[in-house]
């Protein structure tokens, strides 16, 4: 056994090889884009695997599932507002089962460090019905990882493995063994398991659902699930998975009487549970996300007299990530007090914001000089370096909800009569979801005009590349049927502010669709390939 | 033998570099260590940090406590005061006088508060670094200064400082262990001159 130091993306990554995975599909995502880049980096010591920046989630998670269709073991890798991308394919891909192993790991963001939401994937492991692991620190990640794919393939059933940014963005010693000898287990060919015609789909769902005790079986049996000690007549207890468990421990001055219940597996171990709660008169449930054991606990209760405490009952935040302090004040602890303490409120907010020289900032320039004159003006946004636009005095932009949404936006709003429809997206955004609205939008003439930021790279994640070469865009944009006329192409410098105004000027007025593609590298790119050569 | 060191500064900077030092050197010496890190959207110019723990135990979160850590490494002034609620009460406070302002940056304000406090460093590790001629190793002064105050050998660190710049060049390597020796210099100097309960 060695040691290597690894982030908890990491752990994961390195676990897949050695359980012999035969490829990896990815979109890259905060914070779950290091799991991928990891994989591109050992490919050099790992040839035989395939690996890729996939268009979008559910892209990844369908060539995820055919390489599982030929019994190959595979990894598809997502933050966790790229499963609801990919949540068709998933949710199906319970019903037809999976042949090679097939893993989904998911990276929560609680506390939205760089994420527009917090929810929470292992509702999603609840609602496709299969086993979900939580790791609670970087070996855990490693290990589970090795028996994800075992227990994938013996159950024939997808398995999720939920990360948090605290474990995905943390190092850690881990042990590493060798790689598993692992041989793969060949094209079986059952077209009726996987094709869901509703007939076949029956059959799909009910087997899922006959598998159900196995899995509960495989729960409650688990070795993640530990109890420190004898749990046996002590009066409270503590329920804690994942970092939750971490953050319980850093504060485990704890009494004699309490006793710890950590779970790494779901579906919640249910027989385990209730065993730990028969004598139990309190309980607190440490879980970072939603309160998904908390919510689910009552089930188990045999003590009507249980006090239940945790997220729900105002004891632990309902929102935001958990930490060792807020775990402390739950249990009754004093806070450790720090000398420093009132000089702290002297760091005022250092908002993120676009780079020196960030050809957004010229494309923000203009649209900000045209909302004078055009008093309607709303300019849609979407996910990337560009929703920084919102932080700038006024804000550049209206709107950002998720991947792909300026342009159904910008649309729906044009249909709806604003005159000054502006969607703006960035290259990478635009091939993830922005084609299939434009497509739309070019069947019906939607009268409103989308920019396209194409810095030829995934910015916000570090700098991916994009599945097309950026300079094809204006090819597809045409093939989609905008017409060429009002395609056009901008260098958005500041010697060029003025004839790209009037671009921008013109085709916003244009009443019809329009696409401005802004064509200038990632400022952050073009310095890394200098420094590179 | 537990220590848990912040370091903190803005993107650009060299925080993941004197992370990875530490923690290098941590695993070397047959320590555990942990370090949560920044990335994604606050990246872009946002405050950068980085939690360092190092101990002979288990370690179990990845965050520090309130209160516990042992050293603020503050690459600038304002960023090393943002942590100042997980330094324990006679925690070390070692800092780069060289601000990186935003509006309403309360320069003289920032800079009471820090050298009002018994247990800290302040100083131009900025100036020291050009000094030596790595304009950028500040990063590497800083971490020199700490180096006498951390449960971490020096030729450990010195070590993973190989380890990292290794793979770009020989110059790289040498110009920043120089960086870092100057920053150790200074550090037992200081630590001479303090008295660290």
């Amino acid at each position: 056994m060695k040691t290597e130091i690894l982030l908890g993306d990491e752990a994961v990554a390195l676990g897949a090889l050695h359980a012999g995975i035969r490829g990896a599909f990815a979109y890259p995502g905060t914070p779950a884009t290091e799991m991928q880049e990891y994989l591109f980096r050992m490919q050099r010591k790992f040839p035989d695997v395939y690996v890729e920046w996939s268009a979008n989630e559910k892209t990844a998670f369908e060539a995820g599932l055919g390489m599982s269709y030929i019994g190959q073991r595979t990894i598809v890798s997502m933050k966790h507002v790229g499963l609801n991308v990919a949540a068709d394919p998933f949710m199906n891909s319970a019903i037809t089962g999976v042949n090679g192993g097939l893993l989904i790991m998911v990276a929560d963001d609680p506390g939205m460090h760089s994420s527009q939401n917090e929810q929470d994937t292992r509702y999603f492991g609840d609602f496709a019905k299969i086993i979900t692991f939580e790791p609670s620190n970087q070996q855990e990640a490693y290990d589970m990882t090795l028996e994800a794919f075992r227990i994938s393939e013996e159950l024939k059933l997808p398995v999720l493995m939920r990360l948090v940014t605290r474990l995905a963005h943390s190092r850690s010693n881990v042990k590493v063994g060798e790689p598993l000898n692992h041989k793969p287990k060949g094209l079986e060919h059952d077209p009726k398991k996987w094709t869901l015609l509703p007939g076949n789909a029956r059959i799909g769902f009910k087997r899922l659902i006959d598998q159900q005790p196995d899995l509960l079986n495989y729960s409650n049996d688990s070795s993640y699930q530990n109890i420190n000690g004898s749990s046996n007549g002590k009066k409270m207890g503590v329920i804690a998975s994942g970092v939750g468990y971490n953050y319980l421990m850093e504060n485990s001055d704890v009494d004699e009487d309490m006793s710890v219940l950590k779970i790494g597996v779901y579906p919640i171990p249910d027989r385990l549970i209730k065993d730990f709660l028969k004598d139990k008169n309190e309980v607190l449930v440490v879980e970072d996300g939603y309160p998904f054991i908390e919510s689910r606990i009552q089930t188990y209760v045999v003590n009507p007299e249980l006090n239940i405490r945790g997220k729900l009952s105002g004891d632990l935040p309902e929102t935001g990530e958990l930490n060792p302090d807020v775990v402390r004040k739950a249990l009754g602890k004093e806070p450790k007090g720090s000398s420093l303490q009132e000089a702290g409120k002297l760091a005022i907010p250092r908002p993120p914001r676009l780079c020196d020289g960030c050809a957004h900032i010229q494309v923000f320039d203009i649209l900000d000089t045209l909302r004078d004159e055009l008093d309607d003006l709303v300019v849609f946004s979407d996910i990337g370096c560009y929703t920084l636009g919102a932080l700038r005095q006024p804000a550049s932009i209206d709107s950002c909800v998720c991947m792909g949404a300026s342009v159904g936006m910008a649309k729906g709003a044009a249909n709806g009569g604003l005159q000054n429809s502006v969607g703006i997206i960035g290259d990478s955004t635009f091939m993830h979801s922005g084609i299939h609205t434009l497509l739309n939008a070019a069947g019906d003439n939607s009268p409103f005009t989308l920019v396209i930021l194409d810095n030829s790279t995934t910015g916000m994640t570090g700098g991916q590349d994009l599945p097309l070469p950026g300079d094809k865009i204006e090819k597809l944009v045409v093939a989609l049927g905008v017409p060429e006329e009002h395609v056009r192409i901008i260098d958005p410098r500041r010697n060029q502010f003025e004839d790209n105004q009037k671009i921008i000027h013109d085709e916003i007025n244009y009443r019809g669709l329009s696409v401005i593609i802004a064509r200038r590298e990632c400022i952050v790119q073009l310095k890394a390939k200098k420094k590179k050569k | 033998m537990k220590q848990d060191i912040i370091l903190a500064g803005v993107g650009g900077q060299g925080i993941l570099s004197i992370s990875f030092i530490l923690v290098n050197s941590a695993n070397e010496m047959g320590l555990n260590s942990k370090q949560s890190e920044v990335h994604g959207m606050s990246q872009r110019g946002g405050p950068v940090f980085a939690f360092v723990r190092i101990s002979d135990e288990t370690i179990y979160s990845d965050l520090i406590p309130s209160g516990e850590a042992d050293l603020i490494l503050g690459l600038e002034p304002m960023e090393a005061l943002r942590y100042t609620q997980y330094l324990k009460k006679d925690g070390m406070l070692i800092v780069d006088q060289n601000p990186i302002k935003i509006n309403n940056y309360d320069e003289d304000s920032i800079n009471k508060a820090i050298n009002d406090y018994p247990n800290h460093i302040l100083l131009n590790a900025d100036k020291i670094a050009k000094e030596v001629g790595n304009p950028l190793g500040a990063n590497m002064v800083l971490g020199g200064v700490a180096s006498p105050f951390l449960n971490l050998e020096e030729s450990h660190m010195k070590a993973s400082i190989k380890t990292l710049f290794g793979r770009k060049s020989e110059k790289i390597v040498e110009s920043n262990i120089e960086a870092f020796d100057k920053g150790a210099e200074l550090g037992r100097k200081f630590q001479k001159d303090l008295v660290i309960s």
